[in-house]
């Protein structure tokens, strides 16, 4: 029996089983963001937005949009991909995962490749449903869908790694509750740091999810607070930080296997 | 003809400082039934876990069909089937997609044909839409089975696979062993239950405290397993074993009330009317009698007892 170098049916068939835990879930997974993202809109749209009218010439509504997107995208992220590495942890039921021809690659193509397809789903509906709130365009389609494929694979890689790490379900929560959220909302999701006083201004630069957000931003209206090459190195970055700690994970076997 | 399974030096030491595999050898053949037997705690599932890819060995070396395991995992992995003691399922799967899904897993292309004759050969079939957790705990059980061998493995282990399970299944499992061994399937299982060993196994290595501390042909090892012992409670307790019963293996126990006859089960006259017509003629009563086999854990005691004794 010839056996080849990538076990393609089975990256398929991870990334299949994750898909119908999904499509099992499909009501809550997709009602819940679209009230969420309702909800912003009514809150951060309507209350703040007659305040603010326009952020660097864009209309308050509108510029938060991508923040939005990206902070659905962060959390839906890694909240799918470490619950469906952890889950199997959890029941026992890794022991198949571990005894498979499969390596790191595949495992990882499964899970966090389901887990991006997830977001980016989820992604596009949230843009829907804002764009039924408020007029959007969108300056750099191509990029901007880039730009979303690529948040989502770095979050769900992220997530995947907390999924590893977590030993418990308080675990899982930690760092997207403690970490994630903070920084988010710190982050420019709703505001242009530009409104911040100076030494805000300088503190926020060292969060990496401003740099995220504001080359979100970027594809969508052309402008953002930070030059669009720094938020993609950032992005490229963080990205290659995750597939490392991932590689290095497998291969001491951290968390898996004794 | 390589080997089924062939360990070498294989030694597992946990993070915790607990040596559970103390440098084991052991070659499978092919299309044998190997039951491993041991103690808890002795590394049998340790044993199975490092060739399966789930524990990561300290030293040594595995080759399953002549494929080493780790330079070529994908190789050695599709050729096995593992079926672990505890009872994992994805409680939310159908029967039908977690076995379809586990042969994927193993890089096979689909086939509904095959998956069917394996839901039908495990009684599966008619439960195949139901989700996991509506099915019973046997039930479970077999569906585990099912998942092992949808890849059709060449090697399967099955880690004390009637734990816990009712007769019934236990018979199937039995049938089905066997049905997999008639195919060519090499089957390596552990118990705790010495009739299935008897029942199923061609040879039989017993594992303690990390050591394989002995390899047999079944028929070798069934053969010390058949000392039996009679147990005669007897009405008034005895100084010494009387003259009259010399030609009888006898001891003295419990004070002198009881009176205990060692005697081989293979043989065809084991004695036992005759020493008993005898105490009748010596007038000495008993109250009560019992036989009982040597179990396996008088095995392992002693072997594990005798092995202390040579390394003090």
């Amino acid at each position: 029996m010839n056996v080849p170098g990538f076990n393609r049916r089975g990256a398929w068939a991870i990334y299949k089983f994750e898909m119908a835990r999904f499509r099992r879930t499909l009501l809550q997974s997709v009602v819940t963001p679209v009230i969420t993202t309702s909800l912003y809109f009514v809150v951060f749209g309507s209350a703040i937005g007659s305040r603010i009218s326009e952020v660097g010439g864009v209309a308050y509504g509108a510029f938060i949009v991508p923040g939005l997107m990206m902070l659905a995208l962060f959390t839906e992220s890694l909240s799918n991909a470490s619950f469906g590495i952890y889950f199997p942890k959890f029941t026992g039921t890794i022991y198949e995962l571990l005894s498979a021809p499969v390596s790191v690659l595949e495992i990882v193509l499964g899970y966090v490749g389901a887990a991006a397809s997830k977001s980016v789903i989820l992604g596009v509906i949230i843009l829907a449903t804002a764009s039924i709130f408020v007029p959007i365009r969108i300056l750099h389609p191509a990029l901007m869908a880039a730009y979303l494929l690529l948040i989502a694979c770095s979050f769900s890689l992220l997530g995947f790694i907390i999924g590893i790490w977590a030993n418990s379900f308080e675990q899982l929560q930690f760092i997207p509750m403690l970490v994630l959220t903070p920084l988010t909302f710190l982050g420019g999701a709703f505001y242009s740091i530009d409104m911040l006083p100076g030494v805000w201004r300088t503190v926020t630069l060292f969060n990496p999810v401003v740099y995220l957000i504001n080359g979100f931003r970027w594809t969508f209206y052309g402008a953002s607070d930070i030059g669009v090459g720094a938020s993609l190195s950032m992005t490229l970055g963080f990205f290659a930080l995750c597939l490392v700690v991932v590689g290095v994970t497998f291969r001491t076997g951290y968390r898996l296997k004794n | 003809m390589p080997a089924a399974l062939s360990i070498s030096n294989l030694t597992k030491t946990y993070a915790s400082g607990l040596h559970a595999l103390k440098s084991v050898d052991l070659e499978i053949r092919k299309g044998e039934i190997f039951a491993l037997l041991g103690p808890n705690g002795a590394g049998k599932t340790t044993l199975i876990s490092t060739v399966c890819g789930i524990v990561t060995p300290s030293a040594g070396r595995i080759c399953v069909d002549g494929h080493d395991a780790v330079r070529e995992f994908r190789a050695c992995r599709t050729k096995i089937g593992l079926v672990p003691q505890e009872l994992s399922t994805d409680t939310f799967e159908t029967v039908w997609a977690t076995v379809s899904f586990s042969r994927e897993l193993f890089g096979r292309p689909a086939n509904p044909a095959f998956l069917e004759k394996l839901l039908r050969d495990l009684s599966l079939w008619e439960r195949r839409k139901d989700r996991i957790m509506t099915l019973s705990g046997g039930m479970k059980r077999r569906v585990m089975i099912a998942k092992a061998l949808s890849h059709e493995p060449q090697l399967l282990f099955l880690d004390e696979p009637t734990a816990g399970v009712d007769v019934e299944l236990r018979r199937d499992m039995w049938g089905l062993v066997r049905g997999l061994r008639d195919s060519g399937v090499t089957i390596i299982l552990t118990t705790h239950y010495i009739d299935e060993a008897e029942e199923m196994a061609d040879r039989i290595g017993v594992i303690s405290r990390g050591e394989l501390i002995l390899v047999e042909d079944k028929h070798a090892l069934m053969k010390q397993l058949g000392k039996k012992q009679l147990t005669l409670h007897l009405q008034q307790p005895l100084m010494h074993t009387p003259a009259g019963l010399s030609e009888w293996r006898l001891a003295l126990a419990a004070g002198g009330t009881e009176l205990h006859f060692s005697f081989d089960a293979s043989e065809e006259r084991n004695g036992i009317p005759a020493l008993l017509r005898r105490m009748d003629e010596l007038g000495i009563g008993y109250k009560d009698l019992n036989t009982r086999q040597s179990s396996l854990e008088d095995i392992f005691v002693s072997l594990v007892s005798q092995r202390g004794q040579l390394r003090p």
